[in-house]
């Protein structure tokens, strides 16, 4: 006879195939659930998912879209590979994001009557700035008094979006606003360009896109790149090597918040215009699926960016065509971290069930 | 009187690779404490995880009051009456000593009964014990105490306590002898696995002798002592040397001195003035059972901890105590520690990847920050074929590789970079005799070439074949060198076991 419930047993070899088909297995899942989600709704599962995955896609304006919302979230997710690769669990990318527009944003701010070539570049290297910023106080946190960077990241989220709340309110606040907690819009100058005219997709995609490359490089070509790997894989022989820790700590979680200030930078000088207080619908935490669903590999986040960037459109449009509430895009991302990890469980492991006598 | 309580017959338990138990067959008298004694690896763990229900044997059969004795888990093991007490203690460090007492009960029982029943088992064995302290507050002893108490509160007829000394003070080892004595006089069984040969002597009734897996003798510790104690422990080791003293010269190009290391931690062993000299050319073997401060002197060597309270390390006259690895890596001074996975390799990376861990000067593998990967590449193809490391090429895995093909690979990488002086811990645990052979083949030719090797090892037999002074290390304490080819075997086994003279 065999117990009624399965004991989880060590693998001891995972293959390496299924490894690479875990993020497919994980989208298939997710939209045989989404099915089932629709049917019990009363929904046509068929019309549902057209609504929400294919028709959001079917014009030149839709793909537009999705570049803008893919944009930040791969930008984010590359910045947080280098956590994850060293093992490093930064959660707080959402609040760094704030900061990075909170800066960059301030000099939009300060100069918002300049219009000259060096203010965007000034403003995005600001973004990159105080999102670094941002992100070492977990680092120096971690480091010197071994803190946790889950709890301390995530805190810093709430507190980064209390300053922005602040600022939009208070000093910041546009004198010309009739009292709405945004500030002064930026000058022309101060604008990420459009890269098509009458579309939303803006230049921020060519940095992202950049990003995306010099960090494939650094990660396979670099001894930096090895260093992170390693000490992620094992702090041990990071030791052995004589890898030091500390500053790679450091420089993940600076070149994390560097890239996910420049995302919210882009974010506030791309689409919006000016700093006001929903600046992001949570790009820092979604980033995190992003990461992991695109195997913390360049390529890999350029498709899940894409594909988490589709349950976006998709909540829209759903809540516009269906009249569903747009929390059900969460439900898609949820879903898909869930089979993500469920799978990637399941490589490593698997489920026996114990003779009993 | 004194009959016996658990007949073991012919127990016989096979790893891939070892056979942990041989036919072991011995039996243990009610009412006494029945020392199993053994060097690492002689199977003792095995066999008490067997009678604790950890592991199944492949063959055998084990007999408790006269009846078949057969368990799936520990929960039915302490259902029939046997408790054990590990090493490392399994206690929730944030609960208090109650709750944790509460957690370990396997029947129904209320409050109340609960603390008479651990006022009473408290008194009558000199159990002392804070219900209310939370158990990060404890000291090793005192967890002891915890564990102990937790497994009397399931009235155990057996009580197997595995190196129970191992983190205890010397005060508390006496309370614990005094606990022991009380649960004996009331009938209690006793099952005392350790290495140390003085316990044994001083507590134990009759003690079972383990080496290599098998049962080597069993009788009463009346008739023994320290010494006929060691030597079966240890066994007749070779004793035809071709150790070759001759390439040695006398120059002595690296010196510890005085090394002391305080840890604050019960599962570390501090180091209490270690000091020793090592000529070019000539291989320095540190022996000693596990635990007693090997794998804390290997970090120091290494460079991994340099929080050293006092003592010097010099290196060709240069002090470097407190040099990280890569600056001794700098001066030729190459490792290889213990732990193959994940220490001295990474098994999720590549063997070519592997190549990275460790990098001398003299190699170009770095350019500007940027990874040569052909270089790299290179040496890694030269260290599989020079070492005869059995893989499918330089992009395998280091998971993918066998024990003993993954150490070639290892010690090939490090010996390739011809350092001056090459620090080995462990250089040929748990591979097969093939690469143990081959590995000690090239430390010796290495030796020859004019480098000085330190190899610290449990691996009595391997240590004598190769080194050429030899000292042993017990409790964080190195003893005086000796020359291996002039050292009696008996002597290592008294200083292993803690007995100096």
């Amino acid at each position: 006879m065999n117990s009624l419930f399965p004991s989880i047993v060590s693998r001891s070899q995972s293959s390496g195939l299924m490894n690479f088909f875990v993020p497919i297995i994980s989208i298939v899942l997710t939209l045989i659930t989404g099915s089932i989600i629709f049917i019990l709704l009363g929904f046509d599962p068929v019309y549902a998912l057209y609504t929400f995955f294919i028709s959001p896609i079917s014009s030149t304006y839709g793909i537009s879209e999705l570049f803008v919302k893919a944009t930040p979230l791969a930008l984010i997710a590359i910045g947080l590979s280098y956590c994850f690769k060293n093992n490093i669990y930064n959660i707080g990318a959402e609040g760094q994001l704030t900061m990075g527009a909170i800066f960059g944003g301030g000099i939009g701010i300060l100069f918002h009557d300049t219009n000259a070539f060096w203010l965007l570049p000034l403003m995005i290297f600001a973004g990159a700035i105080g999102g670094a910023l941002w992100g070492l106080i977990p680092a120096i946190l971690k480091t010197k008094f071994n803190t946790n960077e889950i709890l301390t990241s995530l805190m810093l989220v709430y507190v980064a979006l209390f300053i922005l709340d602040y600022l939009v309110v208070g000093p910041w606040k546009d004198p010309f606003g009739y009292s709405f907690p945004k500030s002064r819009p930026f000058s022309e100058s101060g604008r990420m360009p459009l890269l098509f005219d009458g579309l939303r997709v803006h230049f921020g995609l060519i940095i992202t896109l950049f990003l995306i490359f010099v960090s494939w490089f650094i990660f396979s070509k670099t001894i930096f790149g090895f260093q992170l790997k390693v000490s992620g894989y094992s702090p041990k022989a990071a030791r052995y090597a004589g890898f030091n820790q500390t500053t790679l700590v450091f420089f993940a979680f600076a070149i994390c918040g560097a890239f996910a200030g420049i995302a919210g930078l882009a974010e506030v000088s791309g689409p919006i215009g000016l700093l006001y207080r929903d600046i992001s619908p949570n790009y820092g935490f979604t980033a995190i699926i992003v990461a992991f669903l695109g195997r913390l590999h360049p390529i890999g986040i350029i498709f899940a960016s894409l594909v988490i960037a589709l349950t976006y459109l998709g909540a829209e449009d759903a809540q516009l065509f269906l009249q569903i509430p747009s929390a059900v895009g969460f439900i898609f991302q949820g879903l898909v971290l869930f089979y993500l990890l469920g799978a990637e469980l399941l490589i490593n492991y698997k489920l026996t069930y114990k003779k009993l006598l | 009187m004194s009959d016996t309580i658990l007949n073991i017959e012919n127990i016989t338990k096979s790893f891939p690779r070892v056979v942990a138990n041989k036919k072991v067959t011995f039996d243990i008298k009610k009412n006494a404490v029945h020392a199993i004694l053994g060097e690492n690896g002689a199977g003792k763990s095995t066999l008490v995880k067997i009678l604790y229900g950890l592991l199944e044997p492949d063959e055998g059969n084990i007999k408790l009051n006269n009846k078949d004795f057969k368990v799936n888990s520990p929960a039915e093991a302490r259902k029939q009456g046997i408790g054990m007490v590990f090493q490392h203690f399994s206690l929730f460090d944030s609960l208090s000593v109650k709750e944790n007492l509460i957690l370990g009960i396997d029947e129904k029982m209320s409050y109340s009964d609960l603390e008479d029943k651990l006022e009473n088992i408290s008194s009558r064995y000199n159990l002392p014990l804070d219900l209310d302290a939370p158990i990060t507050a404890l000291s090793a002893g005192e967890k002891q105490r915890v564990e102990i108490v937790r497994i009397l509160l399931q009235d155990p007829q057996i009580l197997i306590m595995d190196e129970p000394t191992s983190v205890l003070t010397p005060q508390e080892v006496e309370s614990l002898f005094v606990t022991l004595n009380a649960l004996v006089k009331e009938g209690r069984t006793i099952l005392y696995i350790t290495h140390k040969l003085e316990e044994v002597i001083s507590i134990c009734d009759t003690v079972t002798i383990m080496r290599s897996g098998e049962i080597i003798d069993t009788s009463s510790t009346s008739n023994q002592t320290a010494k006929t104690l060691a030597t079966n422990m240890l066994g007749q080791k070779l004793d035809d040397l071709k150790t070759n003293y001759g390439h040695i010269k006398d120059e002595v190009n690296f010196e510890v001195k005085n090394i002391s290391c305080d840890f604050n931690d019960p599962f570390l062993t501090d180091l209490k003035n270690i000091s020793f000299q090592v000529r070019v050319g000539e291989i320095y073997g540190i022996a000693g059972v596990a635990g007693n401060g090997q794998s804390e002197l290997m970090d120091i060597l290494t460079g991994e901890n340099i929080n050293i309270k006092s003592g010097s390390i010099t290196f060709d006259s240069k002090k470097i105590e407190k040099y990280g690895p890569q600056k001794r890596r700098d001066l030729s001074i190459s490792f290889v520690p213990e732990n193959r996975l994940g220490h001295s390799a990474v098994p999720e990376l590549s063997l070519s990847e592997n190549i990275l861990l460790s990098q001398f000067p003299k190699n170009n593998f770095i350019k500007n920050g940027i990874i040569l990967k052909n270089n790299v590449d290179d040496f890694a193809n030269n260290v599989i074929n020079e070492f005869n490391v059995i893989t499918p090429g330089n992009d395998a895995k280091a998971s993918s590789l066998s024990g003993g093909n993954l150490q070639k690979y290892v010690i090939g990488r490090e010996i390739s970079s011809k350092p001056k002086i090459l620090i080995i811990s462990h250089p040929t645990w748990g591979i097969d005799a093939g690469a143990e052979h081959s590995i000690r083949e090239s430390l010796i030719e290495l030796s020859q070439n004019g480098t000085s090797i330190i190899v610290i090892s449990q691996d009595l037999d391997e240590l004598i074949e190769i080194t050429h002074k030899i000292s042993v290390i017990y409790d964080g304490k190195l003893s005086k060198p000796f020359r291996t080819n002039e050292v009696e075997i008996e002597k290592l086994g008294l200083l292993m076991g803690g007995k100096n003279e």
